[in-house]
């Protein structure tokens, strides 16, 4: 059995190995989503994987949720369910020894200087992230201008964000985004 | 749903709260959090946790959080993990881990079954695509919000390394494991060198 030919073994092999360097949280892993579901898989066009992001965005609950939808988009409920597994317990299992460990030692200094480390890495992920989701969604001029209008609002007011999502969506559905 | 900056880390927890959760109010307590996160789950975690439900100090939160910051993997899903188990032992960590994905993953599965069906349609179409512009935005938002504070410090040494991670993921598309196999250890390596010269 290899995981070309079996769809649920694959989502729990590619999401499971995903997680452990997804440094700074799902979000960080969309470049990596893109890459390995679009480019090497063929399970999403571009065009899907743009909807699979919106979705996931208007929906309640964390971020890491987008993985349900991939997965549920490969395999099914099944494909849904193994996908947000392997992509949630493995570092939560993690993040529960190594805290066990933490509360027992004092390695104070070890921890902020690995913090310290990561944070940078962690951004030029997100950017990553915008920059390659930008690519598949921003196709025209007006889409460009929504992306920097909600960017800018988002940076200078405290306006749920809920509002832009809403008028992105509204603005789409005037056919005024193309 | 965009993730937070993390706050710095704060040690020593302090035990004198509320009295520990049962299983099921743990699960009840992350299902209310979570269906609540439009716009960050972190937020409404940090209200539920600490100032609701009193199960945590602001620092003792500040800290667990920092810890699920640095370690791989959905940050809020790892908090809420050790968070549960914290109270409970592991199985406290999976009631507390099922309230937070497992409510919020029917929702998502049922709108992915009706993207399925629909998506097609040119309407649902055009306002899916006007969401996820406005939806890159926010993200673009949250990723100068992280920034500020290393180009306040004037952290060239950091925005070099941020500048070379978002070439190599986000222009030349390369692995992601590849890259922080490579990056991770250099940017240690720097800190590190870094600190040691200052201190």
């Amino acid at each position: 059995m290899n995981s070309d030919s079996n769809p649920i073994l694959a989502l729990a092999l590619t999401f499971a190995v995903m997680s452990l360097f997804a440094i700074g949280g799902a979000n960080s892993a969309i470049p990596e989503m893109h890459r390995v579901a679009v480019e090497v898989r063929h399970w999403l066009s571009d065009r899907q994987f743009a909807d699979v992001y919106a979705i996931s965005q208007l929906s309640p609950g964390p971020n890491v949720l987008i993985v349900t939808l991939i997965g549920y988009s490969v395999a099914g409920l099944a494909g849904a369910l193994v996908a947000t597994l392997a992509m949630c317990l493995p570092t939560a299992v993690l993040a529960y020894f190594v805290s066990r460990f933490l509360a027992r030692s004092s390695h104070a200094r070890w921890p902020a200087i690995i913090q310290a480390a990561l944070v940078p890495l962690s951004i030029g992920l997100m950017g990553a992230s915008g920059f390659v989701l930008a690519r598949t969604s921003d196709r025209t001029v007006a889409a460009v201008l929504v992306t920097a209008g909600a960017a800018v609002l988002a940076s200078l007011t405290r306006l749920n964000p809920g509002w832009m999502l809403l008028a992105g969506g509204v603005l789409g559905f005037a056919g005024l985004i193309g | 749903m965009l993730p937070d900056s993390p706050p710095a880390a704060v040690p020593v927890p302090d035990l004198s709260k509320s009295p520990p959760p049962s299983l099921i109010a743990l699960f009840v307590a992350f299902a209310k959090m979570s269906l609540a996160g439009f716009g960050g789950v972190l937020v409404w975690a940090r209200r539920g946790i600490v100032d609701q439900h009193r199960w945590m100090t602001a620092e003792e939160f500040n800290e667990t959080f920092a810890l699920c910051h640095f370690l791989p993997g959905p940050n809020i899903v790892n908090l809420t993990f050790v968070f549960g188990s914290r109270f409970r032992g592991l199985l406290g960590g999976i009631a507390a881990f099922a309230g937070l994905v497992g409510p919020p993953a029917v929702i998502v599965t049922v709108l992915a079954a009706l993207y399925q069906r629909y998506g097609e349609i040119e309407a649902l179409r055009r306002i899916l695509a006007g969401v996820s512009c406005a939806a890159i935005g926010l993200l673009l938002a949250t990723v100068f919000r992280m920034m500020m504070p290393l180009i306040k410090r004037r952290d060239v040494v950091g925005l070099v390394v941020l500048l070379m991670v978002f070439v190599a993921i986000g222009v030349l598309r390369l692995p992601l494991p590849s890259v922080l196999l490579v990056a991770i250890p250099l940017s240690i390596a720097i800190t590190f060198a870094m600190r040691r010269g200052e201190a």
